[in-house]
Formats: structure tokens, sequence, C-alpha cells
């Protein structure tokens, strides 16, 4: 089944996560395949990543730092933020500080542990695309982008708190 | 009193759609049991020893007589007839069906109520002094800042799966009545640079497990900084604080060991980004919450009409009441009543359906249909005419609601305990009653005077018993239920965290043990002295050494 929501749609995915890497030899296996690999990983074999013959992005698992990405985050496309269970809430800081703090413009990803009840609250918070968890159903998932027709802070979505709108 | 336009109509409607779906899922078992959980407690919903527990908010502890009348209506149509007041301010009821809760949260949103966030990891219900807007001290009404906070933090995308739970207590007396510096976030009012109302703002306060009193984050913020700088704070919590282990995940870890300094450095970082950004206040929004809470249509009248002074000359009983319930109100001729829920006899703070609707009747009448629920698990009549005193009393006592306790020794606060809740190590009601049945003589009680007794069931600390001037806290000892003693809390302002006296006593202990206690205060008070004033100048061991001392 397709599980990724991007710009409300179900879309086909052309990016491959890779969860873990050990070592560069990866990069032989997926040959020139576009891939999301931990920032780890990213950091340690920049060699060999400049050159790989396909795109290469990170991901971000909950308790790591943007502090590690330099100016460098304007040259990523995408940045996956990786939720190891549904109720850790850090990545939400993540994707606000991205786009906020960090200006980012690219898409920001959910990944791992991303469900229904949950992508409402990501979407406010600057995460435009969402690797769902193989159980979930995107149509309904798209639908939950809509849960709410207003909210009163000020989010990425809507910079405006409500107060400024009544 | 806040009233809801159509956005915030919107968003509970919307809320309580999505409920209604997640509750389906659950049920026809599409959604598991770790899943739903996060789900149900922010909206409330608990799954207790005996069922389901519902906690409804009562923003900052103000409900209208209509809101009362719709509580008893779900406290008698979806329960066995009663609620329960709780230690922040709420409502609870302890025998909803879970599939009920979607209806009944549609009945609490149409007279604009909910139980959003009154559970689970995430920012809690806001409490206030509950004689906000009609104390004699007060620098500024505190209940347009709390409303401000309740809507910046109801629904927060960011801040919906936190570490661990989060209160904010806002105070705007001069004498702290909302316990503020335990609470993760404490506001203080205070008048800054040319009067101006800013403020103080402590983190990391907080009991449970590790009580500690919170520490200054900023010493004076100007109003319209106030929620980003609660957003900045927030942030740094959600960010740092710890995930690991569920006893060490509140902010009071947080502070404490990252450094108080460093913990402010990070906080200003974050702030910096924010400050002067949209969520600034602007001054329209600042008024337009403030025109919710202006001032009631007092009458100009006297203090102390002849109609009060015959009756309190004539009528013992009045009088009593008089002294101990009714608190001075800011406007001549008016008075605060409190209206105590410690009847011995039946758990403190619970409430039947009738006396839901009496009160309701009570406010319409003589207090312009407004109450507050008190953190002391009482309720509190606020702008009563002193005039209209003998008669509010005469209608309280038919329903013998008269009872003249207002924090003295049976004013005991008390969680539900090992009775209801599941994570309870022993009862706890059944000692709070113990303790009322031995201290019952109203005049050996006002001879002791202001005494502040909390229970709670276990560590979590539901009964606040680290604050009380004696706290009882329930422990396991090898599978039996014990009580743990400890002397000389406060929540005022200068708060301070009971210490232990000793080793835990049995159950059929407890009232002996108080009454040691209460003799060596009464033979070692000066003249005037409250307990814990007494307590503060001989300090803990003359209690140890009695209540301990093997006879002769
Ligand atoms: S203190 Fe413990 S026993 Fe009492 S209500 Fe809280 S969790 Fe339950």
């Amino acid at each position: 089944m397709q599980n990724l929501i991007r710009q409300r749609a179900i879309e086909h995915d052309d990016w491959t996560l890779v969860k873990e890497a050990s070592g560069p030899e990866i990069l032989h296996v997926t040959q020139d395949r576009n891939l999301i690999v931990p920032i780890k990983f990213w950091n340690m074999y920049k060699f060999e990543i400049e050159n790989y013959l396909g795109n290469i992005t990170i991901w971000l698992d909950s308790d790591e730092f943007l502090d590690e990405i330099k100016e460098e985050l304007s040259t990523f496309s995408l940045i996956a933020l990786n939720f190891p269970v549904f109720s850790d809430g850090r990545p939400y800081s993540t994707a606000r500080e991205l786009r906020q703090g960090r200006k980012f413009t690219g898409e920001i990803r959910a990944v791992g542990d991303v469900l229904r009840d949950q992508i409402f609250y990501m979407y406010q918070c600057g995460f435009d695309s969402f690797l769902l968890r193989h159980d979930q159903d995107p149509v309904s998932c798209i639908n939950a982008l809509d849960d709410f027709k207003a909210n009163y802070q000020s989010t990425v979505l809507e910079k405006d708190p409500l107060f400024r709108r009544r | 009193m806040y009233r809801y336009d159509q956005y915030d109509h919107q968003m509970l409607s919307d809320r309580v759609k999505q409920f209604r779906d997640q509750t389906e899922r659950y049920l026809s078992g599409k959604l598991s049991e770790a899943e739903y959980l996060p789900l149900r407690l922010q909206n409330g919903l608990y799954v207790q020893r005996l069922a389901p527990m519902l906690r409804v908010a009562v923003p900052y502890g103000l409900l209208s007589s209509n809101q009362l009348r719709k509580l008893a209506f779900i406290s008698n149509h979806y329960d066995k007839g009663y609620g329960h007041l709780t230690t922040r301010q709420n409502i609870q009821f302890n025998w909803p069906a879970i599939e009920d809760v979607p209806d009944i949260l549609q009945d609490l949103a149409d007279v604009e109520m909910h139980a959003i966030q009154t559970s689970g990891n995430c920012i809690r219900n806001t409490t206030t002094d509950q004689f906000a807007g009609v104390s004699p001290d007060e620098i500024e009404d505190s209940r347009p800042y709390c409303e401000l906070i309740r809507q910046w933090s109801s629904f927060h995308p960011e801040f919906a799966y936190l570490p661990r739970k989060f209160k904010i207590a806002v105070c705007g007396t001069l004498t702290d009545q909302a316990a503020t510096q335990v609470h993760d976030i404490g506001i203080y009012l205070k008048a800054g640079p040319e009067n101006k109302i800013g403020f103080q703002i402590l983190a990391g306060g907080g009991l449970g497990r590790t009580p500690m009193i919170g520490k200054e984050i900023f010493d004076f913020v100007e109003r319209r900084h106030l929620l980003t700088a609660l957003e900045a704070i927030l942030r740094v919590y959600n960010r740092l604080g710890r995930r690991d282990n569920k006893y060490k995940a509140r902010i009071k870890i947080l502070v404490k060991e990252t450094g108080i300094d460093q913990f402010k450095n990070l906080v200003v970082q974050e702030w910096n980004q924010i400050k002067d950004g949209p969520l600034t206040l602007t001054e329209d929004e600042i008024t337009r919450c403030k025109n919710y809470f202006l001032e009631a249509n007092y009458e100009e009248l006297e203090d102390h009409p002849k109609i009060l002074k015959s009756e309190l000359d004539s009528n013992l009983l009045f009088n009593a009441w008089f002294t101990q319930n009714i608190r001075q109100h800011k406007k001549a001729g008016y008075s605060i009543v409190t209206i105590c829920f410690k009847q011995t006899g039946s758990a403190p703070g619970d409430i039947t359906d009738s006396q839901l609707e009496f009160v309701a009747d009570l406010a319409d009448e003589y207090s312009f249909g407004e109450v507050r629920i008190t953190h002391h698990q009482n309720i509190v009549l606020a702008d009563v005419k002193q005039s209209d005193l003998p008669s509010v009393w005469q209608k309280l006592n038919s329903k013998s609601l008269s009872v003249a306790n207002l924090s003295l020794l049976s004013d005991v606060i008390c969680c539900p305990g090992g009775d209801f809740c599941a994570l309870a190590n022993a009862k706890s009601l059944p000692i709070a009653e113990s303790i009322q049945r031995k201290f019952s003589d109203e005049n050996f009680l006002r001879d002791v005077g202001e005494l502040r007794v909390n229970i709670s069931g276990c560590m979590n600390a539901c009964g606040h018993h680290h604050v009380g001037n004696i706290g009882i806290l329930g422990v396991d000892k090898k599978g039996e239920e014990f009580y743990q003693i400890s002397l000389g809390g406060s929540s005022k302002n200068k708060a301070s965290i009971g210490k232990i006296i000793g080793p835990a006593f049995s159950e059929q202990e407890i009232p002996e043990i108080i009454d040691k206690i209460i003799n060596i205060y009464r033979a070692s008070r000066n003249k005037g002295e409250t307990f814990i004033e007494t307590y503060n100048r001989i300090g803990l061991e003359p209690f140890k050494e009695y209540v301990y001392a093997k006879p002769d």
C-alpha cells in the first residue's frame, strides 16, 4: 500500500529511508536511489556521499539536534524527523525550529510511528509530508489534516494566533 | 465570565467529533489500547479501579449557575448522582460508561465546557486564587490572564506530547492562595516600572515524588510578552525534559539537573527568537479578555448592616459560620462565602446532583449567578450582600451545608485514594473520615484554629500532602496500608515542603497521633499563633519526641 502523504495527497515515494547504516558499503548496494540517511552517517561519510550518484538527505531521531547541521541546511530539499513512538513529542519542536528558527523551506517529513491521530498537530508544526505506519489508512489520514477548522496558537501554518484574526 | 464566540464553539465541536470517532475506532478494535490512551486522557477520561472517570475542566474554578445545572444533569443522567470537586478546581465523575463519554462532552460543549487536557502529558487546566476579582489585597484580577493562557494552551500542537503533565498557576493577590510556587510554572502578577502590571515567572516547582519550590526564571515580564515567555519555557522543556524515566520527567528535574542559570539561558535563547513575534499579546486582546471579567453590578452599601449585626448577636451557629467561612470582600457591604463540602461521612469534595442544583439556585439568587471551585475542594459564592448572609445561612443550614470549618482541621483536603484510584498505595477517604469523627467538636476546632490537613493515597500527591501543615501519605508496607505523616508544609507565600516525622502509622493509629500533634501545638503556642507559626518557631523535634515517646 502507498503510505506517503505529501501536499495533502497520496504520493509515490521516490526516497528510500535508510533506518540504520553501519558503513559506507550501503551506498554500493543502493546504487543511485535517493536516500534518507541517519545524520550520524551523513556526518561520518561526507566524502563517500559526495561521489554518490543519487540524492542523499538526512533524518534526525527525536533526541538529535539541529545544531549538528550548519550552513548545509539549505542544500537539503528534504529533512525527515523520526517518531520512535507516537507519544514522543520532541519532533514537533524540532520541526518548528527548522521552519521558524532556521527558515528551512524544503520538505519536512514525519517518519516512524506516524499515526492518524497525531498528524493534525504535526501539520501545524511544519511537517508537510507523512510516511505513515503501514497499518494506517492514508485516506483517513488526509482527512485528519482538517480535523480542526480553527486554532488559538501561532503555528507554522498559521503565523497569526487567533487573537490577531478574531 | 468568559463567553465563547464562534471560534471557541467551532474548536469544541470539532474536538467532540474527533473524540467520538476515536472512541468508536477504539471500541470496534481499530485503535489499540496504547494508542487510545493519550487521546482519552487528553479528553479527561481515566480508567480507574472500578470504572472510568471523567474529569471536567473548570477553567480557574469559575462556573455559572447554568453550567452547575448541566453538571447536575450529567451526574444524574450518566453517573450515580454525584460528582467530586478536585484539588485542581475541576470536577470529576466516577462512574460514566466509556461509550457515553462523547455524548457527555457534547452536553458540556452546549454550556461552553469541556474535559480537554484535564489529564495526560500536556498543559493542564490553569488555576488561580478562588477569590480573584473580589479580594481586598489584589494587585489585579488574575482571571483575564488565566483565560489568555487557557486559550494559548488548549490544543497547542507542539505541546500535546510533553515528557509529563504540566501545571500552571497564576496569583494576583498579595496573599498567595493558589499554591503558585509548587507548580511547573507559577506566575505572580506584579507592578513593574511606571506601575505597569507584568509578571514574575517561576518554573520547576511541583509536588509528587520529589517536591520542590519553583525557581525564578523571569523577575519581570511585561504583559504583552506573557505568552512568548511561556512558549519559550515549554519549548525548552519539550526538547530537553527527560523521557527515559517517568519519575524524572517533570520540569522540576530538568531545572535541577540543568542548573537554574543554564536553564534560564536556554529559555532566553528561545525567547529571543519569538519575543515581539506574532504571539506577542495586543492591547486589544488583553482588553477583550478583561472585559469578560468586569466588576459585578455592585450596590453602594455599608459594611455590617443592622440585620447582620442582630443575627450575629442572637444566633450562635450563624456567628460561628460567619467567623469561620466568611471572608472580607473588596466592596463594602459584600462578603465572600465559602460553602464547605467537608461533611463528616461523605468524601471531601463530593457533591450530589441536588446539591449542585441547590448551589446554582443560591448563586442566581445571591451572587450574580456565578460560583468558584477552590483547590481546597469547597465552593465559593464570591459576591454576597452582607444583608443576605442570614438567609444564605438559613438555606445552607436547611441542607446541612452550613458546616463552619473552613481552613480548620476538619476541612481536610483529600484525594480519592484507594477506594477509586488505580494508582493508590492506600485508602485516603477513610482516614479523612476518621479525623473528622475524632475532631468534631466545633469549639475545639476553632480553638485549634487554622490547620491544613492534606491526604494523598500515593506519591502522586493529588491531595497535596507535602504542603499540608499536617500531611498524610498512604504507603505500602509489605502489602499493608500505612500512613506517613509530615509536618510544616504550606502552600502560601512562604511555601514550604513538610518534613516527615518518622516511621509510618497504621490506619487505626492516625487519629490518636493527630491528637498528640495538636496537644504539642496547644501546649507550646504563643498567644495568637497558628499551628504553622508555632511549628516554624519550635521545629519538628518536640513533635517527634512526643509522638514516638515510649510509655513509661
Ligand atoms: S494521590 Fe495517588 S491515590 Fe490519590 S488520586 Fe492521586 S494517584 Fe490516586
